[in-house]
Parts: C-alpha cells; sequence; structure tokens
C-alpha cells in the first residue's frame, strides 16, 4: 500500500506515558483516547495531526508500559503508520497486533520536519519526503511479522490456529 | 555452545532440545495474569477468539491494583468487567478489593510463578519473577488474550546481556541502587530486545525482596525479561509457596553471553534517577538538598516488607519534616498484616506520614497522591517519566526505600547517612 501524508516529528525515547497518560486509562475507546494523546509532551499536538499523517521518532519509540491503549490511541488520532529508527519491544508487539503499521528507518528523523509531506510505500518499505526531496529505506519487516499482519494480527491469527485445531481433532 | 537460563527455559517450553538467539517459538505459557487497565481489553479481544473458556482457570490470574479500590465510574467499570469474567469463567486466582495487592508482589507471593516456568503479564513489570528464576515477562492485552486462550505465545529467543555483581554491596546500597546503576550505564534501551541475566556473589547478600526490585526494573533498560539463577536463598522462599511442583533451571557452564558487565558492588553508592528517565542515575550526594513535596514508598518495585523495614528504622523516633508529604502502601495485604505485627505502621503514622491500602497508586499518577504543578516528589517505583505521577510540571526522583525515608525526615533528598550518621549506618546496613 502506498499511501501520502503530513510527518510529525518526534525525539528518542518517547514513552508510552507520553503517548496516552495513565489517567486516561479507564477505557480503551480510541475516539476517547485520541485527543489526550501527547497530552503532557505538547497539549496541542492531538489537535494537529489529522488523519493519515505519519509520526516520525528516533530511537525507542514506545518505551515503559506495556498499554495498548498507546497504539490504539495513536490509530484513533488516525495515524497511518509510525517510522522511527527503532521500537520498545512490547510496543512494537501491540501496534502490529492492532494494526497500526511501523517502519524502522535510521536516516528519515535527521533530515524531517513536521509539516514535510512523506510518501510511502509500506510494503516495499520505500519513504520519500517530498518536501526535501530525499528517498528512505525502511528495514524489512522479520518474516513472523509478515505473517502476523498478513493473518490480521494476533487475535485473527489465534482464531485461525484454534479453528484449525478443532478441524484437525 | 550451552544455553543460558532465558534459552532452556524457552527450550522446554517449545519443546526443543535447544534454541539460539533469533529463534522463533511457541511456548507453552505456566501462567498468564492481567490488571483491572489491560484485563477488560484483553476480555474484548479474548471473546473474538472463539474458545468456550480460558485455558486453564487454575493459570489465569486477574487482579485489581491500578485502580482499585476504584477512583471513579469510569475504573469501576472496568473492575467490573474484569470481575464478571472471572466469576463466568470461575478463575480460580481473581483477587478482590481487600485480598489483592500489587499483582506482581502478590503473584509471587502467592507461589504462582516458580523456577524455571514461562510466566506472562499483561503489565511491562512482569519481568519481576525473573528474580524466581522464571522466564518473565511483559505483553500487551491482545497477547495475554491470545494466551488465556490458547496457553501458548511466540517468543523470538533473546540474546542475553549478563550482569556480574561482585563483592559485598556497600552500606545503603540496595538491590535498587544496583538495578538503578545498570540503567545508568547500559541507557534506557541498552537491553532492547535482550535477556538480562543478573549473577554473581553479591546476590547472596541480599533478600529475596531486594533481588525483586532488580528484575523488576530489566524493562526500564529495555529488558525482555531480568533472570536471575534459583539460589538457595530462592528456592527456601518458594517451596514453602508453591502451589505447583516445579524444576529449577541452571544456565550451562558454556552459556553464550553478547554482553557480560561486571560490577563491584562494594565500590558503589546510592544512587537516583533524576528527572526524568530512569536512565538519568546519579549519586544521591549530588542530587542531595533538593526540596521535597512528597515522598511515596511503595509499588511493586520497593513496596516489600523489606523496604517497610528500611524505612520504618529511618522514620523511628523521628518526624516526617513539615514542608514534606509522605505515603507508605505495602505492596499487598500479607506485607501490611506483617507490617503491622512488626510495629513499621505505627512508625509511619507516628513520623506522620499516611498509610494506605494496597494499591498502585501514585505510582501511575491516577489517583492518591498525584502532584501538581512544580512538586517534587521521592518515589521508590520505577518511572519518572514527565507527567508519570502528576502534572506534566511536576519531578520525580527514583530511589530505594533508604533515601526515600531519609529525604521525608529532612524535607530534601538526603543520604540515608545524613539521618542516621555515618557509624551507625555501618553498623545498621
Ligand atoms: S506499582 Fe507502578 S509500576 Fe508497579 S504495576 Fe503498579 S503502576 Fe505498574
Amino acid at each position: 500500500m502506498i499511501f501520502r501524508g503530513t510527518a510529525w516529528t518526534l525525539g528518542d525515547h518517547i514513552d508510552t506515558d507520553l503517548i496516552i497518560p495513565a489517567r486516561y486509562l479507564v477505557t480503551a475507546d480510541p475516539a476517547v483516547l485520541a485527543p489526550k494523546c501527547f497530552e503532557d509532551l505538547d497539549p496541542a499536538l492531538a489537535a494537529k495531526i489529522a488523519p493519515g499523517d505519519i509520526l516520525v521518532a528516533g530511537e525507542n519509540f514506545g518505551q515503559g508500559s506495556s498499554r495498548e491503549h498507546a497504539p490504539i490511541a495513536l490509530k484513533g488520532l488516525g495515524i497511518a503508520c509510525v517510522i522511527a529508527k527503532s521500537y520498545a519491544r512490547i510496543f512494537y508487539r501491540n501496534a502490529f497486533n492492532i494494526g497500526l503499521p511501523l517502519l524502522e528507518c535510521q536516516d528519515l528523523q535527521a533530515v524531517t520536519r513536521s509539516g514535510d509531506r512523506l510518501a510511502v510505500d509500506n510494503d516495499a518499505g520505500r519513504i520519500i519526503n517530498e518536501t526535501r526531496g530525499t528517498s528512505h529505506q525502511a528495514a524489512p519487516l522479520p518474516e513472523f511479522m509478515q505473517r502476523l499482519v498478513a493473518a490480521g494480527g494476533i487475535i485473527a491469527y489465534t482464531r485461525q490456529k484454534v479453528t484449525a485445531r478443532a478441524g484437525g481433532g | 555452545m550451552g544455553m543460558t537460563l532465558t534459552e532452556k527455559i524457552l527450550a522446554s517450553h517449545a519443546g526443543r532440545s535447544r534454541v539460539r538467539p533469533g529463534d522463533l517459538v511457541e511456548a507453552r505459557i505456566d501462567f498468564c495474569f492481567a490488571n483491572d487497565i489491560t484485563a477488560p481489553l484483553a476480555i474484548r479481544e479474548f471473546e473474538k477468539i472463539g474458545v468456550p473458556t480460558v485455558f486453564d482457570r487454575d493459570r489465569v490470574g486477574l487482579v485489581p491494583d491500578h485502580y482499585a479500590p476504584n477512583k471513579d465510574i469510569a475504573s469501576a467499570e472496568q473492575c467490573k468487567i474484569m470481575r464478571e469474567f472471572a466469576r463466568r469463567h470461575e478463575i480460580t486466582y481473581y483477587y478482590e478489593v481487600g485480598r489483592a495487592g500489587i499483582a506482581h508482589v502478590q503473584l509471587a507471593e502467592e507461589g504462582l510463578v516458580l523456577p524455571g516456568e514461562v510466566f506472562v503479564g499483561a503489565d511491562s513489570h512482569t519481568c519481576n519473577h525473573g528474580a524466581l528464576g522464571a522466564f518473565s515477562t511483559g505483553v500487551g492485552s491482545s497477547d495475554l488474550a491470545a494466551a488465556m486462550a490458547t496457553g501458548e505465545l511466540w517468543f523470538r529467543v533473546p540474546e542475553t546481556l549478563r550482569f556480574v555483581f561482585r563483592g559485598r554491596p556497600a552500606p545503603w546500597v540496595t538491590g535498587k541502587d544496583l538495578v538503578l546503576r545498570v540503567i545508568g550505564d547500559i541507557g534506557v534501551d541498552g537491553a532492547r530486545y535482550c535477556a538480562m541475566e543478573f549473577a554473581g556473589e553479591a546476590l547472596a547478600h541480599l533478600t529475596m525482596d531486594e533481588r525483586f526490585s532488580i528484575s523488576n526494573m530489566a524493562v526500564e533498560a529495555g529488558g525482555k525479561n531480568g533472570i536471575m539463577e534459583p539460589d538457595d536463598v530462592v528456592l527456601d522462599w518458594v517451596r514453602p509457596r508453591a502451589r505447583r511442583p516445579f524444576t529449577p533451571v541452571y544456565a550451562d557452564r558454556d552459556a553464550e553471553y553478547a554482553r557480560v558487565v561486571e560490577y563491584d558492588t562494594s565500590r558503589l553508592e546510592p544512587v537516583v534517577s533524576a528527572p526524568s528517565s530512569p536512565g538519568n542515575v546519579v549519586p544521591v550526594r549530588e542530587a542531595a538538598g533538593v526540596p521535597v513535596d512528597q515522598v511515596f514508598l511503595g509499588t511493586c518495585t520497593n513496596g516489600r516488607l523489606e523496604d517497610l523495614r528500611v524505612a520504618a528504622r529511618l522514620l523511628a523516633g523521628r518526624k516526617v519534616h513539615p514542608r514534606t508529604r509522605m505515603l507508605v502502601i505495602p505492596a499487598t495485604p500479607a506485607i501490611y498484616r506483617q507490617a503491622l505485627a512488626e510495629g513499621l505502621i505505627t512508625t509511619f503514622i507516628d513520623a506522620g506520614a499516611t498509610v494506605s491500602t494496597s494499591t498502585c497508586g501514585p505510582c501511575i499518577g491516577g489517583h492518591m497522591g498525584v502532584l501538581a504543578a512544580g512538586e517534587v516528589c521521592v518515589s521508590t517505583s520505577s518511572r519518572n517519566f514527565i507527567g508519570r505521577m502528576g502534572h506534566r510540571e511536576s519531578k520525580v526522583y527514583l530511589s530505594g526505600p533508604g533515601v526515600a525515608a531519609a529525604s521525608a525526615v529532612l524535607g530534601r533528598l538526603a543520604h540515608p547517612d545524613e539521618v542516621l550518621g555515618r557509624t551507625m549506618a555501618g553498623v545498621d546496613a
């Protein structure tokens, strides 16, 4: 899938408390969580992000708590995908499980400014910063993650697994 | 080449004779749990899988600890979802308010996680149980739903980083100081996707409670788990509690480690993580003097009996400073009861601290002790991210229990020596 969106840049080690503060974790409703995203980082940011926009971040995006509410809130904001240098492991699993695409790219953040227009070919991992005229390559998805994404996340994957077993037995 | 502790446990649970870092395995889960924040979402996803009930009702734990006793109507609704699911599926280890403590502390205390086992929890601090020689890691709600449904989950076998603590820890250097030192040195992503294995003769000088503090914070370095070999201290602690038979697992002598880091613990000193990252570690002496509005002693990291004992020793016969408020939250009802029996609770109340029912409380800034703009808190918890305990302009210093209690007495960040005096500290610690 190829899509275009506006970039919002963030730094290193963006933690899940910054993505969605714990005080709002009394619901998992994306529509309720979305406007609270990044409230403690920049209270005005969530309102500026439009559906289809892309987050561009540094190292260790999503560190901290296991709250699946973090990728759910980002999806609720309409974030098309996150492109970071690296991800914390629980956030990484959670995002794929709920269908928020993540790309790993080392050299995009340094050249990108908030407001830049990006074109992303999710399958090929090609990223073009149209504003700066630069092109970038994301790391290929590990094979198992591809299978998980193809299945539609861990829940669909598990449903297929238990159905196959029930059929086989 | 042999296998590390983590590799051996994952291999045995995946029905393989050996695994290597990078392998993907579907491992059998011995126990899984969720809390009042993560369970409602896990239950919603579980119901989409299409299994009639959980894989084993004796191997699923549900613990209301974050916003329980409920702070508002919304949190009450979340707890209700979990409670009703527990009743419907006859979950053996559902704990109601009054019997519930902070899940990580309680599930270990109840003998529901054992050496050699694989344990997953929908909470990042599930790495806590590595101190028992189990492979224990945090996952999100959807992964937990899959584990509840099938009793299995996929893992990438991690590389292992080994941290060897040599010598006898210097006075006032607790398990918390050791793990903060490690996080400060390798950084908050220094162990990303990796297993952390803690070893060395210094561990023999640490109580079980201190060891839990170390494993508990592996996730703050990005670690997948934080494991230790189950020595006699572990086995003596586990045997009277164990609810299932278990087989301790030990690393092969020729196991391969991605990296080995050694510490001479006799040369370390008490440290804090300054705002606003657990990796921002400085010696207490360098941070001493910062005025403190609130001190919080509690959490899955340092709300255990030994932590309360250390703090009570400093607070006995003293008062919390007039400009400071101190909150004490024993992590479980059993710890609370024992603290009561030992007179620790009276010591806290006499000192002017408040003592509350077992809950996560102010650790996540949701209720009970939320910080206002500009306030400074010394907390025995594990995270001091921006806004973690309240207003985005509040500041949190992470410390061990001794530093927290000393800071409460002096109303400013303080080394325990400043309260007890050097000579006493030498005897005391
Ligand atoms: S005490 Fe804090 S870190 Fe531990 S489980 Fe509760 S909220 Fe999480």
